[in-house]
């Protein structure tokens, strides 16, 4: 059996000990409104996706801002400026409804309605560190589901050993899906099948308590903090088991550059920049990058014995 | 008397229309920056402004012979150099902009960077290469090295024109398509002035 349930991260290692103290509270009974006045950890709280629950994953690092959050985009699909998604993106993207197939190697195939999974789900807020292969990062607050449990619903069979992700293929809601002589679209991304299943691992419906703006891939995406920000898909339509390893838009584009794997890693440089460094959004002096993009004690697992300036 | 006074005021005025042209958008991107209008990575923002635009007045400033001599107005040269000295300008605060904003004078990263990643070798090489164009751009300086060794050494455009073009291009991520405009008319230009020196040379044979 390829799945794993566990991974060997305890809450406490990555919590930090104010906003455990907090959940203690809340557990304890103390109001969620006195909470969230008081610290930024802990609680849970009403937003239009309904309620949602504070997590052990969060950091200890400022929150970079909405504004920024949401008006430095890469969305290709919506043209090469960061800040073109943002003009866009909520004009031509019509996030509802909204269904992602799922197939490929697994007992049952569904076609998932974005609402339905928010509706039957308990959202949590995740707060990670968003790291992009041009060295620059941010720290978001998402809001949705882990990857893994819904996965697992599909039943994959011991045949599903990668995922394969979709964006949407639609020139009209999408414009820059034109330029399809430079990019293959539709935009796909992939996964190992375990690294899929990592409890990091995660799909997000929101940032900031609110559904997720259309410039930053919504309703639904993929996040996945260890690695770097193209690997975390856009305005998914399709997820599938596969056998091998899925074709990837960047990859094809440039294998030397980005990729399958493409874990944040500062000791092995872009051919056209270091990684060693990276300039947090917000910030003026770069600060270091960490491996694995500082989630290193968790996945580093997933990669034991692996030569990774080859499978970069 | 009075028509040789006018014909100095209009230059004059000229003169300081171009320079005025020239500085505006080294004055557009400092008021952005300075009202916090250059996005969430202003640094990025201001580092690429500058480098557009001292690629932008390179560009014209090889195309003012080709223009001067296609179109006949040969009072266009003295703006070569005015044209040339913003660029160099531009180039200057670009990489300025890079060492201390970016990199905050981090000179063994620099070094690294320089010598590893190649769209960078080029940047560097090309803003060097404009260096002693800049420095021997002043009368006093053509005179002391006399007209043929000054255009010889002023041929080094020629080299840094297309470098800081490929520069553009070595660091786009897979949309080359403006760079690559930019690559073209730069390559244009330099097969024109081709063109023009085998046309003078077949008439001076003639």
């Amino acid at each position: 059996m390829l799945i794993r349930h566990q991974s060997d991260l305890r809450p406490s290692e990555i919590t930090s000990r104010q906003s455990y103290l907090s959940r203690r509270q809340w557990m304890a009974g103390a109001g969620a409104a006195f909470l969230t006045a008081v610290t930024a950890g802990g609680g849970a709280k009403a937003s239009a996706l309904g309620t949602i629950a504070k997590t052990a994953y969060t950091i200890d690092e400022k929150q970079t801002s909405l504004e920024d959050v949401t008006h430095y985009n890469n969305f290709y699909e919506y043209g090469t400026d960061k800040e073109q998604p943002a003009k866009l993106a909520p004009g031509l993207l019509k996030p509802r409804p909204w269904t992602v197939r799922i197939s490929g190697e697994c007992k049952t195939t569904a076609s998932v309605d974005v609402d339905d999974l928010i509706r039957t789900s308990t959202l949590e807020e995740r707060v990670y560190r968003h790291r992009c292969v041009e060295a620059w990062s941010m720290v978001i607050p998402w809001v949705g589901v882990p990857l893994a449990p819904l996965l697992q619903r599909f039943e994959p069979t011991s045949k599903a050993k990668f995922v394969a992700f979709e964006t949407l293929s639609d020139v009209a809601q999408m414009p820059g899906e034109r330029s399809s002589l430079i990019y293959p679209w539709p935009y796909r991304e992939g996964l190992r099948i375990d690294e899929a299943m990592h409890p990091l691992a995660f799909l997000a419906v929101g940032l900031y308590g609110e559904a997720l703006p259309a410039q930053n891939g919504a309703p639904i995406r993929l996040v996945v903090p260890w690695k770097y920000g193209f690997k975390s898909i856009k305005s998914i339509v399709a997820i599938r088991f596969v056998e091998q390893v899925p074709p990837t838009l960047w990859n094809a584009l440039a294998p030397e550059e980005y990729g399958f794997y493409s874990n944040v890693n500062p000791t092995v440089d872009h051919p056209r920049w270091s990684q060693a460094k990276e300039r947090r959004i917000g910030e003026f002096l770069r600060r270091p990058t960490l491996m694995f993009n500082g989630y290193g004690e968790q996945v580093a697992g997933l990669y034991a014995g692996m030569d990774l300036k080859k499978f970069f | 008397m009075s028509g040789d006074r006018r014909k100095r005021t209009l230059a004059l005025g000229t003169r300081s229309a171009v320079h005025f042209l020239c500085l505006l958008p080294l004055a557009v991107l400092l008021v952005q920056g300075g009202i916090g209008d250059l996005g969430a990575n202003p640094i990025e923002a201001l580092i690429r402004g500058l480098g557009d635009w001292a690629l932008r007045f390179l560009v014209v400033a090889l195309a003012v012979t080709p223009v001067r001599r296609l179109a006949g107005w040969p009072g266009l040269a003295s703006y070569r150099r005015m044209v040339g000295l913003w660029a160099f300008a531009y180039a200057g605060l670009h990489v300025s902009a890079y060492v201390v904003l970016d990199q905050y004078f981090d000179w063994t990263n620099i070094g690294g960077e320089i010598l590893k990643h190649k769209f960078i070798t080029a940047g560097m090489l090309a803003l060097t290469l404009l260096m002693p164009l800049a420095a021997t751009s002043t009368r006093g300086m053509i005179r002391r090295l006399g007209g043929v060794r000054w255009r010889r050494l002023h041929r080094l455009v020629y080299l840094a024109g297309p470098l800081a073009a490929v520069h553009y291009v070595w660091m786009v991520k897979a949309d080359i398509r403006q760079p690559l405009v930019y690559l073209a008319i730069v390559a244009g230009l330099l097969a024109c002035r081709v063109a023009l020196w085998l046309h003078s040379r077949s008439h001076i044979r003639q």
